[in-house]
């Protein structure tokens, strides 16, 4: 039990309920409603005093915003080296690219950025959201490679940074996306066999750590193919990607397929529909609706999952970050650089989860109008 | 049944026939190519290499003794344990820790679930991987040479050379303690067995938490006073550059346990929030109106309840724990994964090197589902 509190007792709903417009009347109902809690939380607040303000001094009162040779960052009693940051921002973001034509992987992230959002609006769940993306990756693609246009080519060793970051969680969800529903509909087939190969291949890829795909495609993948033919390492990388992404969106897709009622199928059996557009027309369209808030999640991990690419030498936004600390002057400023790079993930990923949270209420709100609870 | 596509039964046996046949053609297509380039690049294949000297150190070994000149068998048998010994130790820790923010979550004190869920959204949401390079930077970089350890607790060294520990020095009593501990274990069991016993014959109560908890703890007690309580510590003592004594968890294994505790403890925050949240509060209020008092009504009406939705999502995050030790290969923890690379980097048998770590990652998920399952029969509800 922690200090100060019953937990299983304590009312569920919101806990920072104003019991008026008076300040007072919060702080003692929510500071100061018993000894246990009083004491809490003074201790809570000296412990928060005495670390708190050493970090912010660090942070921000001593920091070194700008010291291009990094003397000043080595200075005594001088605190965080943020000029870490400001020498090496580019090369955080854009990797290898070439320095002149950065614009373009700026501009790919911010097409990157503006599709998610565009897919975050219920008002844009049509059939043509579809073709925007084909637009919006296809303008990526340009954009990357070059090679038309009057850019100049590009060839994707040299990507790096936010923007491969971006690129492999992206890509590999557009594609492992479509490959989870054929997936979750094999495994929630009649049929014994496409049944059972689909158990087989979503529990083997569940049951294995990423990096052992990710070892398997930058080492095996070479000895399955046949001789002469070569796939570069970020396509290889992308690929065991999107087979470990398809296994686990597999899985949500499932529950929502589950949580269709029967009489749904059985209704559109009746009507003479096919499996096919029974799945499509009727099942479908319910089961992701219900899914969106898991598949969202799925999507975080995902996200924060496309930093092992590091592992096999991939030049991500983590091994960029990696890497600059190599740089004899920038050495052990480590914790600075990856503060950094949390704060980018972090930006990505709680508003990825904010908004799978609003989701899910509003979606939830919907259902519970159409269960006909608001009776009072 | 009709030999007509127009008959659906046909059709399906067709179907899963065309299906089975594509992915076996597919494979046989990839194991053709595969021993045809191993064929041509001369990599050997079969496990024969396992019996061969490994050649290389490890820096770190528990349980099993190894030396450069052991096979490499013996050197990933000591890659496996270095894995159970962080997953074990970060299962412990992250639900100690998860439980703990999971609960401040629901508390009514402002401060205290404001900071819960700010832990909580903070750092489920950075990756892990970068977790662990910030926690080793922590260490490696900013904690101060062995010559100016911090030193928290007596005994307690902080460096970048890891964190020293005294360590118990064991007398040939301690073995009696610990026999003592076992029989008022067992001694326990027997009167709670006993106690449900007479209160299901008589309805006659006996506190036999409270009887068995004196007899488990005091029996060895009373052995270790016996004893005349022989407690000596080694403590790590500065020698050279390095300290010697006590023992010494290194720089790349406590990185990885702080951060494989601190990110899986805030998932396991949630599910406990989620698990607490959805037992009904007419459960408490009946468990009282029936005259239960509060640690009764605990547990036997709510835990059973919250934890019939906590273990099954608690159960896929410790393996997730698990399969998240295997990133100890990017900070140069000797795990099973980087033992593993590193004898496929020396013998080139990448197909062997990774199917062991596969073979041994599936064993432990496929017995902790098994085990999940099995639990989840027991406690489900038995509906009418």
């Amino acid at each position: 039990m922690t200090m100060g509190s019953d937990p299983v007792v304590a009312d569920p709903g919101p806990r920072t309920t104003r019991t008026g417009p008076d300040p007072i009347a919060w702080v003692r109902a929510n500071l100061f409603s018993s000894w246990r809690n009083t004491a809490a939380t003074l201790v809570i607040a000296y412990l928060l005093w005495k670390l708190l303000l050493p970090f912010l001094d660090w942070a921000l009162v001593r920091a070194v915003w700008w010291s291009p040779d990094a003397k000043a960052c080595r200075a005594e009693a001088s605190g965080a080296c943020w000029a870490l940051i400001a020498d090496k921002h580019r090369f955080m973001l854009f990797g290898t690219y070439p320095f002149d034509a950065q614009w373009r992987p700026a501009l790919a992230s911010l097409i990157f950025v503006t599709l998610y959002v565009v897919s975050a609006l219920r008002a844009c769940w049509r059939p043509w959201l579809a073709l925007i993306w084909l637009a919006g990756l296809s303008a990526i693609g340009v954009l990357m490679w070059g090679g038309v246009f009057g850019l100049a080519y590009v060839e994707n060793e040299r990507w790096g940074g936010l923007a491969l970051t971006l690129l492999l969680a992206t890509f590999g969800i557009a594609f492992a996306f479509p490959l989870s529903i054929l997936l979750a509909l094999a495994r929630r087939s009649t049929m014994p066999i496409i049944r059972w190969l689909a158990i087989g291949y979503i529990e083997l890829i569940r049951g294995v750590p990423l990096i052992s795909l990710l070892f398997m495609a930058s080492v095996m993948l070479p000895l399955f193919l046949p001789e002469g033919v070569t796939i570069d390492k970020l396509l290889r990388a992308q690929i065991a990607m999107i087979l470990f992404a398809a296994a686990y969106l597999a899985e949500v897709v499932r529950g929502g397929l589950q949580a269709i009622p029967r009489g749904q199928y059985e209704a559109a059996q009746a009507v003479g529909l096919s499996y096919w557009k029974t799945m499509g027309f009727i099942v479908l369209p319910q089961a992701l609706r219900i899914s969106i808030p898991p598949l969202v999640n799925t999507f975080i991990g995902f996200f924060k999952d496309t930093s092992l690419v590091l592992i096999i030498g991939l030049f991500d936004l983590l091994t960029t970050v990696k890497v600059s600390l190599t740089e004899p002057k920038w050495t052990g400023f480590g914790v600075e650089a990856y503060l950094f790079a949390s704060a980018v993930y972090f930006i990505f990923c709680f508003a990825m989860s904010r908004y799978s949270q609003a989701l899910e209420a509003s979606l939830a709100a919907g259902q519970a109008r159409t269960m006909g609870k608001g009776t009072a | 049944m009709h030999i007509s596509l127009r008959d659906a039964r046909f059709r399906a046996l067709v179907f899963q026939l065309v299906a089975l046949g594509a992915v076996l053609a597919a494979l046989a297509y990839l194991v053709s190519n595969t021993a045809a380039n191993l064929e041509a690049r001369k990599i050997a294949s079969g496990f024969g290499f396992l019996a061969r000297e490994a050649g290389f150190a490890i820096g770190e070994t528990t349980f099993i003794a190894y030396s450069a000149a052991d096979s490499y068998l013996r050197a990933l048998a000591v890659g496996l344990a270095n894995t159970f010994r962080v997953a074990l130790l970060g299962i412990v820790l992250a639900t100690l820790v998860g439980t703990l923010v999971g609960l401040a979550r629901l508390s009514s004190n402002w401060l205290i679930g404001r900071l819960a869920t700010l832990y909580v959204e903070v750092l489920r949401n950075v990756p892990l991987l970068v977790q662990l390079f910030f926690w080793y930077a922590i260490i490696s970089e900013n904690l101060p040479g062995p010559r100016d350890a911090l030193n928290p607790l007596p005994g307690v060294f902080l460096s970048n050379r890891g964190i020293a520990v005294p360590t118990l020095i064991a007398e040939a009593a301690h073995a009696w303690v610990l026999g003592a501990f076992l029989l008022g274990l067992g001694l326990a069991w027997r009167l709670a067995v006993w106690a449900r016993r007479r209160q299901a014959r008589t309805g006659q109560q006996f506190h036999a938490f409270w009887a068995g908890l004196a007899l488990a703890l005091g029996l060895p007690l009373v052995a270790f006073l016996g004893a005349g309580a022989p407690f000596r510590l080694e403590a790590p003592a500065l020698a050279g550059f390095n300290f010697s004594g006590g023992a010494t968890l290194t720089p790349e294994f406590a990185a990885l346990l702080a951060g494989l505790t601190v990110y899986t403890a805030s998932f396991i925050a949630e599910i406990v929030r989620a698990g607490v949240l959805a037992v009904q509060r007419g459960q408490f209020e009946a468990a009282y109106a029936l005259g239960l008092h509060r640690a009764l009504a605990m547990r036997l009406v709510v835990l059973p309840q919250a934890l019939r939705v906590i273990v099954p999502p608690l159960t896929s995050q410790y393996l997730n724990l698990t399969k998240n030790s295997s990133l100890a290969v990017a900070i140069g923890y000797p795990d099973i994964v980087s033992i593993a690379n590193t004898a496929i980097n020396q013998t080139g048998q990448a197909i062997e090197g990774i199917a062991i770590i596969m073979a041994v990652y599936l064993t432990i998920s496929l017995s902790i589902s098994a085990f999940m399952n099995w639990y989840n029969r027991r406690i489900a509800l038995v509906e009418r």
